[in-house]
């Protein structure tokens, strides 16, 4: 054992050096120096993970359990693989909303709200007092263990907690600075996480290959042993069962975020968001190179000593104690007095400026009697309070120590303040990518599981150490099995932590998201789930000053600012954005921001009400403000539909054109056609008229056989001449329809018999198979006959004189009557069948075959039959006859009776 | 969105992939008596996967844009 003054010389000694290096840090950082602007210090001051819990609770973890201590360090590794996605954005948000604290996070995400932040503190300081406690147990039994009992002094616990409250005093509240920054702190805090991890790793290293022959040899011995032999393969017997494990993974993966020293190190003290890159990886190979060393030393103490007769959490001191290796021995008890106080001081200055910010300052404010509103300086009363507030928080850590942290080992104190801190995961995380998450869901989700945290977790500690009645913990409270703390509604089998998590998780997040459901936010409330959630969709400096109405003068807003932040602090502030002149409602948010940065956006805003007219905004206001954003979203979606629809009409200008090149040539085509079948009549009109006038002498014969042709070729003219107009007419839509009934019997042998001259002269035989009623139609019968003239002299026309033979028939199909025209002639070859029912075409080859008709007749016909509800086509081969068929629809009952 | 980069989506399927490698049944495979090069399976397990993730997560957010 070493003298006791010697080593109350070298802790205070190193005390002083990290008061030297946070001096030298704070000094530099003044002078626009810094030197924590670095990822390397930055991922450093992530360690301040690593407590007495690491350094001397996994130890006894491990030698408990074998694999127990691991997921605490596994979880926040994983957990860290998700900061790219999640913590950027959450430095994003408060950065530039000048957050100062975990409390000041939520507060202000719901709406500035003072309650809820008051809330966070009072569920944080609570949950971290057996953390604390864990810490200042550590240091004294060390200093126990090392130096022995100093007779005189009483309680070394409590001497711990004062001379650590002393030294975090002076550490992080010298001065205020108006973004909570302490430079120094996070400088000595990297530092000692060096000399935790060397001095760790140095006693590992001794135990391993100075105590024992390597790794091999401590294993090799441990497998011998039979009492120890089952911790090789602990799951399912000592190490717990895997759902325990897993539960303690996803318990760390929300401690590392949640803590509230660590959102203070990752947060708060973060310079540069860059910084990130290189933590994402080199803090969790800190984890790991801290780790390596636990079993070694844990298995090394197990066979070392007799068993029972050491504490396993004092494995890491006792062992080179053992070997009276003093030197070793001081090592080790510094870098634990490292571990501890690096976690305390960060620790209680992170809950010093949440319980000023968030719980005292919203408080004292609203009491008119004190009349802060008049006071010149605070900057006094906001350190007065902070240094009151970690006295306090460390006397309680004290007390908890005392009432309920010596039945329980290290590991198992501060896993009720890792549940503890898990109770701001739904309302943080939900916050950032949630919009719906309301103040009145996170209130009543942080209070469902802070409840259930104390029910299940803190009161049955004070159970176990006789400060409530046992029976409370083996019968329920009142007898009431269901309602055991330990086994909840019966559900039992669980480990305590396991259980607690589960039920406390159930009622933090259903809480949160029913009750956040049941009402609608309010107007601030909803300008800061914008803010937060969309942080990385608004331009940085968006901030949301544009988002207030209102008037104030800035010689008072000056003023306000003053008298928070000291008078200098002040006029850099405002000098700095003087250069340009800002609009009144940016200079507010400038003055907010600064405010807000010192005692938190809850106080600011309060603060500010007393200085600032704001008119209230309504809800609709705040909206139309913060969618924005969402608004150039919608405009660039509509400018994507516009160039799309652009794009759809120049495709259909193209086609158009395509269809207008094609009808210019049609039309081209018609023109040749029509002048040519015009000219055909007219010159055989014109030639025969000649002969007639040049030879008077004609006989009579030959003169009435050139008449007939001539009246034969002026109704051929006619004919061409009303088809033309037929066209223009039904492509113009001019058409008159005369619709009636018809019956399509008359209509075929009414048309029949006035076309038999036409089949008489080319010996063509016409057969007529009509049934003997059918049901009547409604067209215009002229058009109708017009078809079927159409279609009858169209056969007749192409078919060879002699044998030829044209059928009609007539027959009901299905809701229409149809009209079939089949003849035995040539046939149409496939590829025309679509064709000739266009304008001017015909089958055919237009080179050696000579036209035979205009070209018209089967478009005219087409549309008539289209118009009046049928089809027409035809069906053909080339050499077997071709079929024409029309449709026309039948009249309905009802419509004939009506 | 800015915040689901290529690099956030990998990293996150490493965090994926640490919950499979870390979790039941795969621990139960190395639950088991027996050494590699003198240290019990499951240790080692720990110790490399862990190591091994750290290292892909180095890798991921290290290297270079794309």
């Amino acid at each position: 054992m070493l003298e006791t003054w010697v080593v109350i010389v070298i802790a205070f000694a190193y005390l002083a050096l990290l008061f030297a290096i946070a001096y030298y840090a704070d000094q530099r950082a003044d002078a626009g120096r810094s030197v924590i602007n670095s990822p390397y210090i930055y991922s450093l001051s992530l360690a301040v993970y690593a407590t007495a819990w690491t350094f001397y609770g996994s130890v006894g973890r491990a030698a408990e359990n074998g694999v127990g201590f691991l997921p605490i360090y596994i979880g926040p590794t994983l957990m860290i693989a998700l900061w790219w996605v999640v913590m950027r954005k959450i430095l994003r948000i408060s950065k530039q909303n000048r957050i100062t604290s975990l409390a000041d996070f939520v507060a202000s995400r719901y709406g500035k709200s003072a309650l809820l932040g008051g809330v966070v503190t009072v569920i944080a300081v609570i949950g971290i007092l057996p953390y604390i406690s864990l810490q200042l147990k550590a240091v004294s039994a060390s200093f126990t263990t090392v130096a022995g009992a100093v007779p005189g002094l009483g309680d070394t616990a409590l001497w711990v907690a004062l001379i650590l409250a002393a030294f975090t005093i002076l550490f992080g509240t010298r001065h205020i600075d108006t973004a909570e920054h302490h430079e120094g702190m996070v400088a000595a805090v990297a530092f000692e996480s060096l000399v935790k991890l060397l001095a760790f790793v140095a006693v590992g290293a001794w135990v391993t290959w100075g105590l024992y022959r390597g790794f091999g040899d401590i294993f090799a011995r441990v497998a011998a042993e039979p009492a120890l032999s089952p911790m090789l393969a602990p799951f399912g017997g000592v190490g717990g069962d895997y759902s325990s494990w897993i539960w303690l993974t996803m318990l760390s993966m929300l401690a590392i975020m949640f803590l509230p020293r660590q959102f203070q190190v990752t947060v708060i003290e973060n310079k540069n968001e860059d910084h990130l890159r290189k933590a994402i990886w080199l803090f969790p190979l800190y984890m790991l190179a801290i780790n390596v060393f636990v079993l070694p030393i844990a298995f090394g103490g197990l066979l070392h000593f007799p068993s029972g007769s050491v504490d396993a959490d004092s494995f890491v001191l006792t062992l080179p104690m053992s070997q009276k290796q003093e030197l070793l021995t001081l090592v080790v008890f510094i870098g634990g007095l490292s571990a501890a106080t690096g976690m305390v001081i960060v620790e209680t200055i992170a809950l010093s400026t949440m319980v000023c910010n968030d719980l005292v300052m919203p408080v004292l404010l609203r009491m008119r009697a004190l009349r802060l509103n008049q006071r010149a300086d605070l900057t006094g009363l906001l350190l007065g309070i902070r240094r009151g507030a970690i006295v306090l928080i460390l006397l309680l850590g004290y007390l908890y120590f005392k009432l309920a942290g010596e039945a329980y080992a290290l590991v198992s104190i501060g896993l009720i303040s890792f549940a503890a801190v898990a109770q701001f995961a739904p309302a943080a995380l939900g916050g950032i990518f949630w919009k719906g998450g309301t103040r009145r869901g996170a209130l009543a989700g942080l209070s469902a599981g802070f409840l259930v945290w104390c029910y299940t977790l803190l009161l049955p500690a004070f159970a176990r150490s006789a400060w409530l009645p046992i029976g409370f913990l083996e019968h329920g409270p009142f007898g009431i099995e269901l309602l055991k703390p330990l086994a909840l509604f019966g559900v039992s089998g669980l480990d305590q932590i396991t259980h607690a998590m589960i039920w406390s998780m159930v009622a933090n997040v259903g809480a949160y998201v029913a009750v956040s459901l049941l009402h609608a936010p309010g107007a601030e409330e909803h300008r800061q789930a914008t803010l937060f959630v969309d942080v990385f969709k608004r331009p940085a400096d968006a901030g949301g000053a544009r988002v207030w109405r209102g008037s104030a003068s800035a010689p008072e807003l000056f003023n306000l600012l003053a008298r928070f932040v000291g008078l200098r602090a002040a006029s850099d502030a405002f000098a700095e954005f003087s250069k340009k002149p800002l609009p009144e409602a940016e200079l507010v948010h400038l003055v907010e921001n600064q405010l807000a940065g010192v005692i938190g956006a809850a106080s600011a805003h309060i603060m500010l009400a007393s200085v600032v007219k704001e008119e209230a905004l309504t809800l609709d206001e705040v909206r139309a403000v913060l969618d924005e954003a969402s608004q150039i979203v919608v405009y660039s979606h509509r400018l994507e539909q516009k160039s799309q629809e652009l794009e759809r009409a120049t495709q259909e200008l193209r086609a158009a054109n395509e269809r207008l090149t094609e009808l210019d040539r049609m039309k081209d085509e018609f023109v040749s056609t029509v002048s040519h079948e015009l000219r055909t009549p007219l010159t055989s009109i014109r030639s025969f008229t000649e002969i007639l006038n040049d030879n008077p002498q004609l006989p009579a014969a030959e003169r009435a056989r050139f008449l007939g042709i001539v009246i034969k070729e002026t109704e051929r003219l006619t004919r061409l001449i009303g088809q033309v107009l037929d066209v223009s007419r039904l492509e113009s839509g001019r058409v008159e329809w005369h619709e009636s009934l018809l019956d399509m019997r008359e209509v075929i042998e009414d048309t029949a018999a006035s076309t038999s001259q036409l089949f008489r002269e080319r010996n063509v035989r016409l057969e007529c198979n009509l049934p003997g009623r059918v049901p009547k139609v409604r067209a215009d019968l002229d058009r109708i006959v017009q078809v079927v003239v159409n279609l009858l002299s169209n056969a007749v026309k192409f078919i060879e004189p002699g044998q030829g033979r044209v059928e009609v028939a007539l027959a009901e199909d299905g809701g229409f009557l149809r009209v079939d025209v089949r003849d035995n002639g040539p046939g149409i070859s496939p590829q025309h069948h679509e064709l000739i029912f266009e304008k001017f075409r015909q089958a055919g080859d237009p080179l050696t075959g000579k036209p035979q008709g205009s070209g018209l007749g089967l478009y005219i016909s087409r549309r008539i039959i289209e118009h009046s509800g049928g089809r027409l086509w035809v069906e053909s081969r080339p050499g077997q006859g071709a079929c024409f068929s029309f449709t026309l629809p039948l009249v309905s009952e009802a419509a004939l009776a009506a | 969105m800015e915040q689901f980069d290529v690099r956030g989506q990998r990293l996150a399927a490493l965090c994926l992939l640490g919950l499979v490698l870390f979790s039941y049944p795969v621990l139960a495979v190395f639950n088991v008596h027996g050494t590699i090069a003198g240290i019990p399976v499951l240790y080692a397990y720990f110790f490399i996967a862990w190591g091994a993730l750290i290292a892909l997560m180095a890798l991921v957010i290290e290297r270079r844009r794309e």
